[in-house]
């Protein structure tokens, strides 16, 4: 009796070090220009090459500008790094999806739309939100810098196996509850640190009533409660996803996968670590009002009163609700805000930029919001275009921007100032994520489109 | 293969950990994130040096990059090679800047009650040593330190036991015995992973399944 987790896990085990980690065999492997600059000095200094470099593919994505990429980067230590990662890619002999090349975008936006992410595979890149591709029913988890190195010299890495967790969605998602609200629910009720050095699997009929890009969404905020990962056994919704996919296997190919990949799922009375239940029944659209991820509540609800904070978390509640500029008690709904950032990892695919588009289809962008919206590829912009939601989010007042990570972590110019308040798709409302002093509410795509029509906190 | 002739050809890369006894930098705040711990728009370096100037740049420095007087790193008061953190510390990316800012800022053990997976993952990498107290042992930690600023923890790795020299409280913590002979003879995974390539490609041969 195995788990998902425990079947892909085991089909990769190359050896076990004698009381300590288990050298793991990565199908895939992602990199960006953040991340592996070091790793592949690294491999100079040792005078390696990359053990297999196929496996590999590059993107530029966290450190460039979403305005004018036709145009050499202004910042110059930005183009230096992006420059660095084309030079990397070439001298060791690897895809690279630079900026402009019809592949370019998100890493964990580009792995799935190209087909390259596949059920029973290991994924990782320097990056946490790897978990995203856990979606497909992958081992799929973010590595640091040395690692990074390991697997470009070795194709292997050393892991410590994770604790295995079932985290059950029952019941029916309300239609304006969206795969966001499930996830910023579930980091709510079990904290940032709850799921900390276990594998999450979702399941559940409302999991399984979810799209690929919804279940992507889910995926990819595994990290935000320390989980090393979360997938979603394949069914008939992966297959059809990944079906005629550029990478995707073809003819004979795809039935023999096809076949490999059915046995993927976690055998009846197989055991968990941990097993969690949710009837999504009770799930409303979400916000945050706190500096964390696990800081959420329901749109319409009030922030925690002191009292209800224990003793050594309140030093931590204070000082990120000061920050924030909220009180402990108060109510969000109806607050003034500043920014709308549609896009990042976790909700910049097409069906994002549909639901957004579709609640501001003959409104207009209030006055008092700056709005970033950021396809998450060349691909999904493109299909933006097909479907001609461009032009419905002109009308509204909107500008569609050029793919890339932008003010989900700020690196290039897409900058939330200080002090300003920022409705955002992200992942991440860490102090200063957005930018120095920048105030992060994360939500989903349809309450950050009724934020950036009202001009405040609405319920969509 | 045994551990020891495993790892004996690996290139000495990191400085050995030895037992430290040191005074202690506290940051009683849970949930310290690695874009706290160094913010985005420092990992634009295609090095690892030069972090530990911006390690909590966002706490340190006001916006003209001045000190701020009440963040602890810039309170006379308190120094040593030791951090001690609040629940949960290293959350969020997988930056590994995060621990190089640490290990150049001059820390060579982070002590929590709870730290994320990667963050630990990569300080191992780096040398550096995570080490898990209990929430009592940790908020005695603060405590001491606060009626002291002198005071100062041991942290054995051969013995796995880290004292609250104050109390004269000890502690066991955990580390799996690869990671600890890693850092006692200052080696790393690398080799060890490269000196295995004759059975990587076995495994190549004879996976369950080949993707392309
Ligand atoms: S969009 Fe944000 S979370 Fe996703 S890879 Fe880019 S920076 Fe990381």
């Amino acid at each position: 009796m195995k788990t998902l987790f425990d079947k892909i896990w085991d089909a990769h085990v190359v050896a076990t070090v004698k009381d300590g980690p288990t050298q793991l065999y990565i199908d895939r492997h992602l990199c960006h220009e953040v991340t592996s600059p070091q790793a592949f000095a690294g491999l100079r200094a040792r005078g390696l090459t990359v053990f297999r470099p196929k496996q590999t593919t590059l993107t530029a994505d966290h450190n460039i500008p979403t305005m004018w990429q036709n145009r050499p980067i202004r910042d110059s230590i930005s183009r230096f790094q992006v420059e660095t990662l084309a030079r990397n890619a070439s001298d060791f002999g690897l895809t690279y999806y630079g900026l402009n090349n019809p592949r370019n975008g998100i890493v964990h936006v580009i792995g799935p739309e190209n087909g390259y992410t596949q059920p029973g595979m290991t994924i990782v890149c320097g990056d946490s939100h790897t978990s995203t591709h856990g979606a497909f029913g992958a081992i799929a988890f973010g590595i640091g810098t040395s690692e990074v190195e390991m697997v470009l010299a070795s194709q292997c890495i050393l892991q410590t196996r994770p604790k295995t967790m079932r985290i059950n969605f029952e019941g029916k998602l309300d239609e304006n509850v969206s795969a966001k609200d499930m996830a910023l629910y579930m980091i709510s009720q079990l904290t940032t640190g709850g799921a900390t050095g276990y594998f999450v699997e979702y399941a559940g009929e409302a999991v399984r009533n979810l799209t690929m890009e919804e279940r992507m969404t889910l995926c990819n905020l595994s990290i935000e409660m320390g989980a090393r990962g979360g997938l979603v056994a394949p069914d008939e919704t992966t297959f059809n996803y990944i079906k005629g996919r550029e990478f995707a296997p073809k003819g004979e190919k795809w039935e023999k996968a096809l076949a490999y990949w059915k046995t993927l799922k976690s055998d009846e009375g197989a055991v968990f670590d941990k097993e969690v239940t949710f009837d999504v029944t009770k799930i409303r659209p979400m916000i945050t009002y706190g500096t964390n991820p696990g800081m959420g509540i329901p749109i319409d609800g009030t922030i925690p009163h002191l009292d209800e904070i224990d003793e050594a978390g309140k030093i931590s509640f204070e000082k990120s609700l000061n920050y924030m500029g909220f009180a402990p008690g108060e109510k969000l709904e109806g607050k003034q805000i500043d920014y709308v950032f549609l896009g990042s990892c976790t909700n910049g695919r097409i069906e994002d930029f549909r639901v957004f588009t579709n609640y501001v289809k003959g409104k207009k962008k209030a006055g008092n919001v700056t709005a970033w919206l950021v396809p998450g590829s060349w691909q999904v912009r493109k299909q933006i275009e097909a479907e001609g939601l461009d032009k419905i989010l002109e009308e509204a007042g909107f500008e569609l921007r050029q793919p890339g990570c932008s003010a989900c972590l700020a690196m290039n110019d897409d900058k939330v100032p200080a002090g300003k308040y920022a409705v955002s798709t992200s992942n991440r409302n860490f102090e200063g994520r957005q930018g120095p002093g920048a105030r992060t509410i994360l939500a989903g795509p349809l309450v950050a489109a009724a934020a950036a029509v009202n001009g405040k906190i609405t319920e969509p | 293969m045994n551990l020891k002739s495993e790892i004996l050809n690996f290139e000495k890369i990191m400085e050995k950990f030895q037992t430290i006894t040191s005074t202690y930098v506290p940051l009683p705040i849970e949930n310290v994130d690695t874009d706290q711990i160094i913010p985005a728009r420092f990992l634009k370096s295609t090095t690892r040096e030069g972090f530990g100037d911006n390690l909590f740049a966002d706490w340190r420095y006001d916006k003209e990059g001045n000190p701020k007087p009440d963040f602890v790193l810039n309170n006379p008061l308190y120094s040593g090679e030791v951090l001690v953190a609040g629940k949960n510390f290293g959350s969020g990316s997988s930056r590994e800047h995060a621990a190089w800012a640490i290990g150049g800022y001059g820390f060579k053990v982070v002590v929590s009650s709870f730290f994320a997976d990667i963050f630990r993952n990569n300080a191992l990498n780096n040398g550096i040593l995570p080490v898990v107290v209990s929430e009592k042992f940790l908020s005695e930690l603060f405590v001491s330190v606060n009626s002291n600023p002198q005071a100062t923890v041991t942290v054995n790795l051969e013995e796995q036991t880290i004292s609250n020299n104050e109390t004269g409280t000890v502690e066991s913590f955990e580390i799996n015995s690869y990671k600890k002979e890693c850092l006692m003879k200052g080696l790393d995974d690398i080799d060890f992973l490269l000196s295995n390539r004759d059975k990587i490609e076995e495994y190549e041969k004879n996976r369950l399944f080949a993707y392309e």
